[in-house]
């Protein structure tokens, strides 16, 4: 492929433009069968390991599609979305430990925590361009780990242990069925998708693609690209906050090097790009294939898994970056 | 109740002078990341990557065939001088003028790709030149300082001016230089742009071989050692002004100190956070950087 | 009576004065045109219009609006419209949608823009390009597309920047006309354009930039006589090449029947 088509990362929005109808039938189908049989799951593989496995999928899926939101649509590329993994799941776990809040109210408190940091951020870094922005978020995601590595009260390098409840719904706490973490992370994932679904019908999906292609032009037919661009990065930080709080009710167990790692900001954009940028399904997609071979390769090769997972990764990465920056996604649309 | 330490004049300068020493290995890093960027506006994400790359040759030469990382450094620059060739011929070429993300996502994918491999065969071990020719402390000024720091600090300030002297004053350098500038003005001058970017990206990789072979001498070698001096990379371009050869001698200088003073003043813990806190102060109210050019 | 007036703007860019205390105005309803050899500081005075470059010295009235220190999206609100120089299309979007998101500013329903948008293309005779993706647009489809643009924002004034520059001459006489149409719709218009046998005949006043200095103001027939631009030009655009003369007179008729 010339080099030439490169340019072709937008695309999957192009589906955008067609009317409500063209989407209803098949597609529609396809979707309800896809829902039922998400719903159904668990009931059918009844290992806990299998149910892990589809939880991490629905939980990443969901922060890749979050990303999605700011990066794909918006064009504003984050490599620090860590940040926001680690303030929700920091917030609600300190407020559970500390002054015996529920853990659901500590995901809901966590949202506008990580939405106001989202603010912090962006305002003055979206003054940055394209690499600068990039390298800008790295540092920022940087700073923070460390400040939470050396901060005594949210535990420090030593992390925070959640207590260990009766199981009750209240409680955020599903030990003997894990049936309800299945299903907390399917709505989280759900509910990500609509809003995303809705964004690509609504002003704010074209705005958002405008500032993407160009924003000087997006500011010549009246589009204030700065708020714009932070009413993306707000949506987007909610989102994975709210994963980020989900998985230390998953785990009951967080630290620094957990929920704040660069290496966690790059596997979120890494499903998303894989998957297909700046699409609905990309980022599910992304998740569905790369989650799993990452367990299997953990299986294959024990342990570590020898980093085989990062070799495909990278390779993926690369490939889809350089030939096909629509990702799988855009290679099904042919 | 002040948060700051104060150490004593004496631990200060030691400080001051390792971090400026430091510095000059910085300046030659962010040199091929910075004229790489002057030359096609990419950032090359797998930097830290090739620079550990070159660790990794500097360390096997001498556990193979018990080659000093002193002697180590041409073969560790030629090696990576060609890793440079083949990444822009391989996949930068493809990319040139394609969306950010791409650009952006290309090359980090290379880097994740080379440190999953260099697990993959090497394990993730930490691995040392045990008996290097150069060791042990020096005194500098009357201060006392790692051998082969100033060795490496030295050698690296030397390659730095090699370099801005290959491109300020030969041949090759001007063509560099006028595709960097114009593109297609260069093109129509006769120069061979596709060869130039290949070359940028080959002396670019070249740059970290050279540090790299030198850090070896005193610095662990394992699969993730690139990614801190990446980072640091990234900042020095980003502070001295992407494209600016000369920015990033004064920026990985500045960095250095800032990165020593950081840890003697502050915590060490925050070495690094000194390091980004300034980068993000610099670019926000400067954002070409100090010796950025629009 | 004045709708846009330019009161002593001076735009540096180090040491490289670009605009030198510029004044002149635009009236409501009439055809402006802005000319002046490269670098003379015509786009760049666009610029602080529209609020991309704050400028030193000088204000920028529009309607009894001060503009110096808006934001370029505050300025398109206002009403004043523009087109780019070097064009900038959303290229990864299509036609359609590349005018949608114009109209949005008054019709947030996508339905509702869509239909306004559709209107703006044929307008400009792009309607049956609506699914292309705006990269895969001629120069000259793109200019158009640009206008639509800038007009589904539903301006007063409109800045045009080049509207004849890299298009193929068998394409001038339609762009000719658009710009007949559009003020006959009540625009007000300013219009950058290089080609000067079409700027004389559109333009009801001609303001000549030198160096970023004004060096003329008047109905183009009296401006052409002025002694200081056609030093500032000579040897230079005046030379019309002959391949182009012939087209460009079926352009000044293209745009005369526009008008009538």
């Amino acid at each position: 492929m010339p080099p030439g088509e490169g340019v072709e990362v937008a695309d999957a929005g192009a589906g955008v433009v067609a009317p409500p109808s063209a989407r209803t039938g098949w597609g529609t189908i396809f979707l309800a069968i896809l829902l039922v049989a998400a719903l159904a799951f668990p009931w059918v593989f009844r290992l806990p390991y299998h149910r892990d496995l589809v939880i991490r999928v629905f939980l990443y899926a969901m922060l890749a599609q979050a990303w999605n939101i700011l990066a794909g649509y918006c064009g504003q590329i984050s490599l620090g979305h860590a940040v926001f993994f680690g303030t929700g799941a920091y917030t609600s776990a300190v407020l559970q430990t500390t002054w015996g809040w529920n853990p659901w109210l500590g995901l809901l408190a966590g949202v506008p925590v990580a939405v106001a940091l989202s603010q912090v951020i962006g305002y003055p870094c979206f003054r940055l361009r394209g690499h600068y922005f990039a390298i800008a978020t790295i540092a920022i995601g940087e700073i923070v780990q460390t400040l939470a590595i050396n901060w005594e009260f949210i535990g420090g390098a030593r992390g925070l242990t959640l207590p260990f409840q009766k199981d009750s719904l209240l409680a955020f706490q599903f030990h003997t069925s894990k049936y309800p973490y299945y299903y907390v992370a399917l709505v989280l994932l759900v509910l990500c998708l609509l809003v995303s679904w809705w964004i690509e019908r609504t002003r704010l999906g074209y705005y958002f693609r405008a500032i993407r292609e160009d924003p000087e032009a997006a500011q010549s037919v009246g589009i204030p690209v700065a708020r714009y661009k932070l009413i993306a990065m707000a949506i987007s930080a909610a989102f994975v906050s709210a994963g980020g709080s989900f998985y230390a009710q998953y785990v009951l167990y967080l630290d620094p090097d957990s929920v704040l790692p660069l290496s966690l900001s790059i596997l979120i954009c890494l499903l998303a790009v894989v998957g297909g940028v700046g699409t609905l399904w990309g980022p599910l997609v992304g998740a569905a294939l790369l989650i799993p071979l990452s367990e299997f390769t953990r299986i294959q090769f024990g342990g570590t898994g020898r980093a085989v997972d990062l070799l495909i990764y990278g390779g993926l990465l690369t490939t889809v970056a350089v030939f096909q920056p629509a990702g799988l996604v855009g290679l099904l649309r042919r | 109740m002040s948060i700051f330490t104060i150490p004593s004049s004496e631990v200060l300068i030691q400080g001051i002078l390792s971090g400026i020493l430091m510095g000059f290995v910085y300046a030659l890093i962010a040199a091929g990341l910075s004229l790489i960027f002057g030359l096609m506006e990419i950032v090359n994400f797998a930097h830290g990557e090739f620079l550990m790359l070159s660790m990794y040759t500097t360390f096997w030469a001498y556990a193979l065939f018990a080659l000093d990382p002193l002697l180590s450094v041409p073969l560790s620059a030629g090696v990576l001088f060609l890793l440079g060739w083949l990444t822009y011929r391989g996949i930068i070429r493809r990319i040139l003028g394609g969306p950010m993300l791409a650009q952006i996502f290309a090359t980090f994918g290379l880097g994740i790709f080379l440190r999953a491999a260099a697990q993959f065969l090497w394990t993730p071990d930490f691995r040392q030149v045990s008996k290097a020719w150069v060791q042990g402390p020096v005194r500098i000024l009357g201060v006392s300082v790692g051998l082969p720091q100033a060795v490496a600090s030295v050698a690296c300030l030397a390659a730095f001016g090699m370099l801005y002297w290959f491109i300020t004053r030969t041949e090759t350098g001007f063509a560099l230089e006028a595709t960097a500038q114009d593109r297609q003005a260069a093109a129509l001058m006769g120069i061979n742009t596709e060869r130039m970017f290949a070359l940028g990206w080959g002396i670019g990789a070249a740059c970290v071989g050279v540090a790299g072979a030198f850090l070896a001498n005193f610095f662990y070698v394992f699969p993730h050692v690139g990614s801190l001096f990446a980072l640091i990379a990234y900042v020095t371009v980003a502070l001295g002004g992407f494209g600016s050869i000369p920015g990033s001698l004064v920026a990985g200088v500045i960095i250095g100190v800032i990165e020593v003073l950081g840890g003697l003043l502050i915590a060490p813990a925050f070495k690094y956070v000194a390091v980004f806190v300034l980068y993000l102060v610099v670019v926000l109210v400067r954002p070409q950087g100090l010796f950025g050019k629009f | 009576m004045a709708c846009l007036e330019v009161q002593g703007i001076t735009k540096r860019f180090g040491g490289l004065v670009a605009n030198h205390n510029i004044s002149f105005a635009v009236r409501r309803g009439e055809i402006l045109g802005l000319i002046g050899p490269n670098g003379a500081g015509k786009s760049t005075l666009f610029d602080v219009i529209t609020g991309y470059y704050r400028p030193e010295a000088g204000e920028v009235r529009f309607d009894n609006h001060r503009l110096v220190g808006r934001r370029p999206d505050q300025v398109n609100r206002l009403g004043i419209g523009r087109t780019f120089q070097k064009l900038r299309p959303f290229n990864a979007m299509t036609v359609l949608e590349n005018v949608m998101v114009a109209a949005m500013q008054h019709r947030a329903d996508p339905l509702a823009a869509r239909g306004e948008a559709l209107r703006y293309l044929e307008f400009v005779e792009l309607a049956d390009k609506r699914d292309s993706f705006a990269r895969d647009l001629s120069t000259g489809q793109r200019k158009r597309l640009e206008l639509a643009r800038a007009m589904a924002t539903r301006p007063r004034l409109l800045l045009l920047d080049e509207v004849t520059g890299g298009v193929d001459q068998r394409t001038i006489p339609t762009l000719l006309q658009l710009i007949g149409r559009l003020r006959e719709q009540g625009l007000t218009l300013v219009v950058i354009e290089h080609n000067m046998r079409v700027i004389m005949s559109i333009s009801d006043r001609i303001v000549a930039l030198h160096l970023g200095e004004v060096i003329a103001d008047g109905p183009p027939s009296e401006v052409v006589k002025e002694r200081r631009l056609i030093e500032a030009y000579l040897g230079d655009t005046f030379v019309v090449p002959s391949g182009g003369a012939r087209a460009s007179g079926d352009g000044l008729r293209g745009a005369g029947e526009g008008r009538a």
